[in-house]
Formats: C-alpha cells, structure tokens, sequence
C-alpha cells in the first residue's frame, strides 16, 4: 500500500456500470474513458447520478453492475483505501479534531512515511496557506477549508483527484477565483481530475472534457466548445447555456447543408452539425449568435422575417430580447451594446438573421424544453 | 408573575428592569440551591468537627473543632474507601465497553429503529432504581436463569453463588449506571459526521484505524461525559451494595449510612462524607484535565 500512488497509473475505464437502489437506477449501463491527466467534468443536475458515479470511483458505493479500472488493474472490488484515488468532499470533511498539519499528513501516515513535513509543507505552499499549519479546521474559513481538503488530497499524489462539488458552499467571487486556482493547481501536479458538478459554467472554465449526464446516463462528452456548439440532444442543448430550438422539416440539399423548412421559411444547417434522425427536426441557434434588425432591413445568411420584439430588457453589456415569431414561439436573442445604435423598444417589427455554421440540428421528436427547467431549483 | 410585575414597578427605568432580569430569571435556582445545598452542607461541616458531650445522650454532640476526626473517620474505614473507588473503576469500565458499541449501533447501523433503540436505553427509569436492584438480585439469585446456565457449562462449581457478592455488586452497578454511560455516547456519536469517516477510508485508513484516529478522538466529550455521570454517582452509591452485597463488600456509602441512622455517629458520617466529596473532586479534575476535552468541539 505504501506505493500505492505509483503502482496503478492510466486513464480511468468505467465499464458497463449500472448502479441500483431498490428500484431507483441511479446509473444506468455507463461506459466512459477518463485519460490520465486530463480535467474531467461530470455536469449535471442533481439527481443525474453524478455523485453517484463519483463514489462508485472513490470506492464508498458497490457497482450493482459493470466493473472500473485505472490503467490495467481492475479496482472494482477493492475497498476505499486501498484506492490510488482521493476525493475533496463537498462539505470539506475535514478532521475537526486535528490540526490543519495533521488533516493533511493522515494519508501520508496511513501509508507509514514517517517524515512527512516535507510533504505537507510543499503542498501548504501550494495553496498558499503554509502560516495556518497550526490551527484547527474550525478556526478557518470556507475558502480556506476547500484548500486544505484539496491539500489533503493531492498530498498523496494520487492516480485520481476526484472532486465533489467542490465550491458549492462558497460565494460567487471565491468561486470564480477558486475555479481559476483549481485549474492552475491541475497544471502544476498533473493529476487526473474528476470534478462533478451541477454549475455548467464552473464545468466549462475548468474542464478538458465535460461529460453531459442527465437520468443516470451519458448524453453527450467532449470539449466544453464542442458541446455548446455543437449539441446533440435538447438536454445538452438547453442545460449549457440557452438554445432557440424551432420546429422544422428538411427540405433538401444544398451541398454540404440540408435546407430546413421552418414555418414556410428556408434555413440552412450544416450537415456536420445535424444530429436528426429523419426529416422531422429541431433547428436550434444560440440567442447570442442571432442578428437583430428592424423589419425590411436586407440581410444575409439564415434570415428569419416577421417577429415582434415582446421584451427587451437592458443588462449593460448586452440587450436581451424576447421575439415572438409568426408561429408564436418566443425566440431569445442576445445583442451586444457594442455598436452605438440605440436597443430597439418592445413592439418593434424585427428581422432575425445569423450564419448558417452556427445552427445544430437534433432530432425532432425531442422534447424542446428538455434540460431548461433544471438550471431554476439549482441555483 | 405577581412577583415580576412588583419588581418592575418599583424601578422606574426600563433598562434597570433588563439589567435585573438575568437575577430574576436565576432567583429560583439560587434559592433552591441555598437552602438545599448551601445550608445543608455547611451544617455537614459543622457537624464533622463536633465530639459526644460527655455523659450526655446517645446522639448529643457538641462543637469542639475537632479536625482529627476525619484522621479517625479515614483510618477506620479505608477498606471501604478503597473498596469504593475500585468498584466505581470497575463499574464505570464496564459500563463502557456495554455502552460504546451500543450506542455506535444505535448512532450509525439501527436505521429506522434508532428512536425504538434509544426509548429502550431509557425505558428502566420507568421503575424504582430499588425495585430493578432487587430484582437483580433475582436474576442473580439461587432460582434465576443466570447461575442455571453458568452451572450449566460448568463455569461455575455448584457450591458457588453469585448474589452476596463483589461480583453481584458490580454487575449491578455497571447495570443501573449504563443508561447515563450510554446516552452521552450516544449523542457525541451522533454528531460525528460520517463523511469524515469517510474521508478517512479514502486516506488510506482500514476500518479500524478509521475507528481509532477518528471515531474514538471525535466522541471523547461522550466518553469524558458518560464516564463522569457513571463513575461520581457510583462511588457514592450504597444501594447496590446493600442489595447485592454481603458484609464484605461495603462501600463508603454504607458507612456513611449505618453512621448516620444505625449508630447515630453523626461527625464521623459527616466527616467521611466530606472526604468522599473531596477524593472524587480532586480524581475528576485530574480526569478531565488529562483528557483535555475542552479541545474538542
């Protein structure tokens, strides 16, 4: 065990994992590949059985089925210590009975190192609280507990870092600082991190790769710009960021693009972003990407006519509009204040428009709401 | 509230009023704790350095602050105090190594049955603290299940009993005692969050290690607590070896008794109560200094 930091290196190989509680399934047949050294975010909303994965990695629960490996040892029946894996647990738990220096020579001790104050000390200088060796965990604040939990986990140096919503219980400021910190910290060790979460944008500041997970299930993984430009599913599409998604049916074909029938209108959707499955379809734009121009104003690109501002509401560094279009759907858009022309005013007759590349496709039996209504009770 | 609204009449200020409520709210306690604990214990002292009025009644003691007295008290019954003290030990030891694994299974593996479990814990306080020594003795006794089943497997040879015995006395102690043992266990348990328990595991700790730099340190208070309302009550107590007993198994409490009641030898009684006080006092103060608890939150 004494090695056990170095014995088992590689990427993390969940297999086929299902995870029951009675009847409840809180994962569901996930199969996934973390590389080593990568920054790994699970995103989802509560419930999506994220935590649950986590713990399953971390050894605190039993996979019902499926097996987990790091590199080519199997750990799946192997008990929490004598995992190559350390958690930073939600709520820090710390040792309240033992100093700062204690808490995070204990798994140094456990693994019998005698002299540990190299160590401990390397890594207080690393979170850049080396005065606060002394004191105990309830002498110290919730920014400053998050970085001893984490001390305490990377000490050992293991193959994994897992991570559990780790800056839930601190402030907005603190936690826009910390995600910037825990990113650095990533660099500098170099271990693998699993970060889950349920702040979409946390996932994105920080992570390599983010892995979507809604219902116990993967929906989509790859690169924080890769999921937001590229959606594959209404959940993914609405739970990063905002997405119009609008009814449509393909039309045809115009070298790399399907022309798009939207309420009697032509648009173009680049195949390669197309994720339907027959004709029927969901064309979605992020609001941000879409043009807004008084109604007769010629434009190019995809050009949506006939909508009437219903709100617009100044936020400074943009003007968010809400547009009811002829179908009486209410199309979000996102104006930069950035060029000197004064917000167009509620009751506005507007023409829509933006390039062709931004628009996805997804499958148009999907539920168009599907992963909007989450963001609300998280918050 | 007759007695609150008089007060506040008479001063004039509502600030005055607030500065004199905290005294108001602790009047009825002070007063109670004066007049039965204050008064009574000054007259303890004072009897404990009183002599017989010579050729006066059986009883009759005049004050001659006589402080050999508690010399006298102490050299005569040394077996008993020292008997006191070790049966306490025992009973408190005991009482432990019942109540910590009851009440970890209560705090963390009973589930839905942990109010039904803790109702149980106290539910002998629903008879006389005498009826359940007695009925110990029972148990213990010639026709109980207890000695049939030691008989039985031969641990015991067939001439041997268990009642009128130190054994008796100090089963019966651990028995009556484990409740106040267990109930602070239980709640500094309790509080432990188990996420630092895991968070151990997930250090490298085994589960008994986890135990032992964990659980064992974070539920010291209980430990400090449960032993201190075992241990003080039982060397004081008489009941358990006047029930349980046999003339050789008296505690302190039994000579304070018969000095009181049987002997009427008051200043001896009184004295003997004082030094009680005092080495029970002084064992306590060194126990929760060594313990160092105050640490502990």
């Amino acid at each position: 065990m004494a090695d056990a930091s170095s014995s088992t290196r590689g990427d993390l190989r969940i297999v086929d994992v299902t995870k029951s509680f009675g009847d409840f399934t809180a994962v569901d047949d996930l199969t996934l590949t973390i590389p080593e050294g990568s920054f790994f975010a699970l995103l989802g909303p509560s419930g999506c059985g994220k935590t649950t994965t986590l713990r399953m990695i971390a050894g605190l629960e039993e996979p019902t089925q499926g097996s987990i490996h790091i590199g080519s040892t199997d750990i799946t029946n192997t008990r929490p210590y004598q995992r190559p894996v350390n958690t930073v647990f939600q709520n820090y738990a710390l040792f309240p009975h033992l100093s700062i220096f204690e808490n995070i020579a204990f798994g140094l001790r456990r693994r019998g190192i005698k002299d540990v104050k190299e160590a401990v000390d390397k890594v207080l200088n690393l979170v850049e609280l080396p005065h606060l060796a002394q004191r105990k965990p309830v002498q110290l604040s919730g920014g400053q507990q998050q970085r001893i939990a984490l001390a305490r986990a990377i000490v050992n140096r293991p193959a994994l870092l897992l991570l559990d919503e780790p800056l839930g219980a601190l402030d907005l400021k603190l936690r826009r600082q910390m995600q910037i910190e825990l990113k650095w910290i990533q660099t500098e060790v170099g271990i693998t991190f699993v970060h889950v979460t349920h702040d979409q944008e946390e996932a994105m500041t920080m992570a390599d790769t983010i892995a979507v997970m809604n219902e116990g299930k993967v929906e989509q993984m790859g690169t924080p710009a890769d999921l937001y430009d590229n959606p594959k599913t209404a959940f993914v599409a609405n739970f990063l960021g905002q997405s119009n998604l609008i009814e449509g049916r393909i039309d045809g074909n115009d070298g790399d693009n399907f022309v798009v029938d939207v309420f009697g209108q032509k648009i173009k959707i680049n195949k390669n972003r197309s994720h339907a499955k027959d004709s029927s379809v969901l064309a979605g734009i992020r609001p941000e990407k879409i043009r807004i121009q008084p109604a007769g104003t010629a434009m190019s690109g995809n050009v949506l006519t006939g909508g009437v501002i219903s709100d617009a509401s100044y936020i400074g560094v943009s003007t968010q509009y809400q547009v009811e279009m002829p179908w009486k759907q209410e199309l979000m858009v996102f104006e930069q204040n950035d060029d000197g022309v004064p917000p167009l005013e509620k009751g506005d007759a507007v023409t829509l428009s933006w390039e062709p590349v931004f628009t996805f496709a997804l499958d148009g039996r999907e539920d168009a709401f599907a992963g909007s209504e989450v963001h609300a009770d998280e918050e | 509230m007759a007695f609150l609204h008089a007060a506040g009449s008479k001063v004039s200020s509502l600030k005055e009023r607030r500065s004199l409520l905290p005294y108001l709210l602790l009047a009825p306690g002070i007063i109670w704790l004066f007049t039965f604990f204050v008064l009574p214990i000054v007259n303890l002292a004072r009897t404990s350095t009183q002599t017989p009025i010579a050729n006066g009644d059986t009883g009759s003691y005049e004050q001659t602050y006589r402080f050999a007295n508690y010399i006298d008290a102490f050299i005569d019954n040394k077996e008993q105090f020292s008997r006191s003290f070790i049966y306490a030990f025992l009973a408190t030891v005991l009482a432990l190594a019942i109540a910590y694994p009851l009440a970890y299974g209560i705090a963390f593996k009973s589930g839905k049955y942990k109010n039904l479990l803790l109702v149980l814990v106290v539910a002998p306080f629903f008879t006389s603290f005498l009826l359940r020594t007695i009925a110990w003795k029972q148990i213990l006794g010639e026709e109980g299940p207890v000695i049939a089943i030691l008989r039985g497997i031969q641990i015991i040879g067939d001439n041997t009993s268990l009642t009128a015995s130190a054994f008796a006395v100090v089963t019966g102690m651990t028995y009556n005692f484990l409740p106040f043992m267990t109930l602070p266990l239980y709640a500094s348990l309790e509080r432990i969050d188990p996420r630092t328990m895991e968070a151990a595991g997930d250090l490298y700790a085994n589960a008994f290690t986890t135990f032992r730099k964990v659980t064992v340190p974070l539920s010291m208070p209980g430990v400090v607590a449960g032993t201190l309302l075992t241990f003080i009550p039982a060397a004081g107590d008489y009941v358990n070896a006047a029930i349980l007993g046999n003339p050789n198994t008296k505690m302190l409490g039994n000579v304070i008794e018969s000095r009181f009641f049987k002997i009427v030898d008051y200043p001896t009684a009184a004295a003997l109560s004082f030094t009680l006080m005092a080495a029970i006092l002084i064992l306590v103060t060194i126990y929760i200094r060594k313990a160092g608890t105050e640490e502990l939150v």
